[in-house]
């Protein structure tokens, strides 16, 4: 997944990328298996029994950016279903998560692996609008199991498909069921019984929303569903496309929102990393927390039991309460692939029922893309989070997904922050954005 | 980081003041070079000259070319628009977060220069004292600056933290040390000073050793009391090592970028011109020729502070 989940992944992005080695590593691995392939792919693509005695062509590379433990081996026991399935051994490269997001202007510029690790969205069709990435609409034509609303996730500006998902978290409102049913708490289907809610929970000692942003990601979450709720998921995704306007009274309406619910959230909240405010949801402290499902690793085995969720709600009738963020996880292809039969067979492998079904019984911690999986292994957490991502309406990304990453980087966090340290300036805040947003998109 | 000022630092003290040689001898001594040595020479001013002009000089002219477009960091180099001083308008007029990275870079010059580098003086004089365990002492200061910097940011989230912090829980307070942006610089300033007084400290202590202790006894023979001493004879006689001090002082405040960019990136509060300078390079889509616009002015303010230091050595070396 996207986050840093650990102060040792958090430090990890702080080797620069010239150390890390990104580039030397896969610039090497991508010359040696090109070096290999050159020849092996033009004499062996005519028939697979060919077991050569080279083998040459039995291989193709994949770049990861699954660099936690548990996330790696799953990602080991998909290729070793594929290499089961196809006779390819494919070649993974795990470059820390962070180090990977960093570079990987530079890495797609270079020798990118065959098959490389990516995230649907603007993220995506960015760079296959750059030219970057291949087309795979032909894998797509294989692919079964997947709903309308990934294929739209899958396809770049052209109307071509660029990614293959394969998993994703929604974001939602997480609570403890054993606080909830201690003092007797009803989940919430209005915004007026939300911070009804909120009132309450302060008369109970609680904190009613724990909240962090330190790491200038998180109030992106806050920002994203208070704008799906008020003005709908198109609003949303023009806004993010720079096709509005920030200085709108639509979103100066956002950001009224959210003042009006400041006083319900954790203070100091930008002094604080996710995983702090997370644990004060598990030690109690707090009644609710806005964030993606990873919330659940910050509480023990024994707990996991006691985590629920609900969408956040609605605020507007006319809008309801059906889109969420819920960022994709997926493959795309380079732009000029060494191995380009083997990459394309592995694409629509890690599309496949198949691997769904590797990722279900190992990863307890994501949910499937492909709808065909065999989710019987799912959590009580997960077969609910599946239920509310089944039933949205539009799905999000999650802002730094779904604009200019520049722009989410260097405009937005300094933004939102500026926001929580003084909320009551708002039309000061939206025409700093504004302006700057005009600098950015028409360059 | 370390390594390039103190060789220089023993090598500025070792030597003793430059006698001047007459004009007639060195010409002479020229002329009896033979060929092997003139090629030699060539090749040592030679090589030292390339790898400048490439790794300093190509980027640098690279960066400020490169700050007049909005040029993504994808594509050709032929694809670029050139976009003149666009940036540049834009980081003075549309960039909230450039104002408080200029204030922040002179607070932080000024926090070390007041307080930080005095205090690695101070401690220097007192280890050279000899005083007993002052190896122990020498090490325990020195220690910060060994250090990764990933480990220094982790200590001192262990102690800043509000919530879990070591502070908070000693004083039973409630203070945001990283988050509230009128406290983080200084509690930053408090972690980047614990680094550089080790430092100084060290610096110092080297240049200290080398002063011919006929100065001190001869001082004492006078009648001079230790601070006057001090002051009267070993501080001018240090000018070297003060200036290189003052240097190293200024280039540590200029680049400070490894603690807030462990913290939070550099940002809420601790802005600081590298900060912004790796925020808008570094990342999947990068505004290279936003972000060189800021390394260019990063550029014009060290530039002075070298222009100074070139001038004051060369009047040293002139006299």
């Amino acid at each position: 997944m996207s986050r840093p989940r650990t102060e040792a992944e958090y430090l990890a992005r702080l080797v620069p990328s010239s150390v890390a080695g990104i580039g030397r590593r896969s610039l090497l691995t991508g010359v040696g298996a090109g070096a290999l392939l050159g020849t092996g792919l033009l004499a062996g693509c005519g028939s697979d029994s060919g077991s050569g005695s080279g083998g040459d062509s039995k291989e193709v590379s994949v770049g990861s950016n699954q660099s936690d433990p548990q996330p790696k081996a799953v990602i080991a026991k998909v290729m070793d279903g594929f290499k089961a399935a196809s006779g390819v051994a494919p070649k993974i490269n795990t470059v820390d998560h962070n180090t990977y997001q960093e570079n990987i202007n530079n890495y797609l510029q270079g020798k990118p692996d065959d098959v490389f690790m990516w995230f649907a969205g603007y993220r995506m069709r960015f760079f296959a609008a750059k030219g970057l990435t291949g087309d795979i609409s032909d894998v797509w034509g294989k692919l079964s199991g997947y709903s309308d609303a990934f294929r739209k996730a899958s396809t770049g500006d052209d109307g071509k498909q660029y990614f293959v998902p394969s998993s994703y978290y929604p974001w939602a409102v997480f609570y403890r069921k054993s606080v909830w049913k201690q003092h007797g708490y009803q989940v919430p289907t209005t915004i007026d019984q939300f911070t009804a809610l909120g009132a309450q929970m302060k008369k109970d000692g609680l904190t009613p929303i724990a909240f962090a942003d330190k790491d200038g990601w998180p109030a992106m979450g806050t920002f994203d569903i208070l704008n799906l709720r008020i003005n709908g998921y198109q609003f949303h995704i023009d806004l993010m496309a720079g096709k509005e306007a920030w200085t709108s009274d639509k979103v100066k309406k956002v950001f009224d929102t959210w003042n009006g619910l400041l006083p319900l959230h954790q203070p100091d909240s930008l002094g604080r990393t996710w995983q702090e405010a997370a644990q004060s949801l598990q030690q109690k402290k707090s009644g609710m927390y806005l964030l993606g499902l990873f919330v659940a690793q910050q509480f023990g085995n024994d707990e996991q039991d006691d985590i629920d969720f609900f969408t956040f709600p609605e605020i507007d009738p006319a809008i309801g309460a059906k889109a969420l963020d819920a960022p994709i996880d997926g493959y795309m292809l380079a732009r000029k692939p060494k191995a380009e039969a083997n990459a394309r067979k592995l694409l629509e492998y890690v599309g496949s029922k198949e691997a769904a079904d590797i990722t279900v019984k190992n990863d307890p911690t994501t949910l499937v893309a492909n709808s065909g999986a065999d989710t019987s292994g799912y959590t009580a957490l997960q077969k609910k989070a599946a239920e509310l991502v089944g039933s949205a309406t539009e799905i999000a990304q999650f802002l730094d997904r779904d604009t200019r990453p520049d722009f989410a980087s260097t405009v937005i966090i300094p933004a939102l922050q500026q926001f929580i340290k003084n909320p009551r300036d708002i039309d000061g805040l939206v025409n700093s954005i504004e302006n700057q947003k005009k600098s950015i998109f028409t360059s | 980081m370390s390594d390039l000022p103190l060789i220089q630092a023993d090598h500025a003290v070792a030597s003793p003041a430059p006698t001047s040689p007459s004009r007639g001898g060195r010409g002479r001594r020229l002329r009896l070079l033979s060929r092997t040595d003139r090629v030699v020479i060539t090749l040592m001013v030679l090589v030292p000259l390339l790898l400048v002009v490439g790794l300093v000089w190509l980027p640098a002219l690279a960066t400020v070319a490169l700050s007049g477009t909005d040029w993504d960091g994808i594509g050709p180099l032929s694809e670029i628009d050139w976009v003149g001083g666009r940036n540049y308008a834009d980081v003075v007029g549309n960039y909230p977060p450039f104002v408080p990275a200029m204030q922040h870079n002179l607070l932080w010059l000024a926090a070390l220069f007041v307080v930080a580098t005095p205090l690695g003086m101070f401690l220097a004089v007192l280890l050279d004292k000899e005083i007993r365990g002052s190896r122990f002492y020498q090490t325990a200061l020195y220690l910060p600056v060994v250090l990764s910097l990933a480990l220094i940011g982790f200590v001192w989230q262990l102690i800043y933290s509000r919530d879990q912090g070591l502070l908070n829980a000693v004083l039973g307070g409630q203070t945001d040390w990283y988050g509230d942006p009128h406290v983080n610089i200084w509690a930053v300033l408090v972690a980047a000073g614990w680094r550089h007084v080790g430092y100084i400290m060290l610096l110092y202590l080297a240049g200290l050793k080398g002063v011919d202790p006929s100065l001190r006894e001869a001082a004492s023979v006078d009648g001079a009391s230790e601070t006057s001493t001090f002051f009267r004879v070993v501080f001018p006689v240090m000018r070297p090592i003060n200036i290189i001090v003052l240097v190293v002082t200024v280039i540590e405040s200029l680049r400070a970028f490894d603690l807030v960019w462990v913290i939070n990136k550099g940002r809420n509060g601790l802005e600081l011109i590298s900060a912004l300078v790796t925020q808008n390079v570094v990342g999947e889509a990068s505004r290279i020729g936003f972000g060189s616009a800021l390394a260019t002015i990063m550029l014009a303010i060290s530039l002075v502070f070298i222009t100074i230091y070139l001038a004051v050595v060369m009047r040293e070396g002139r006299r």
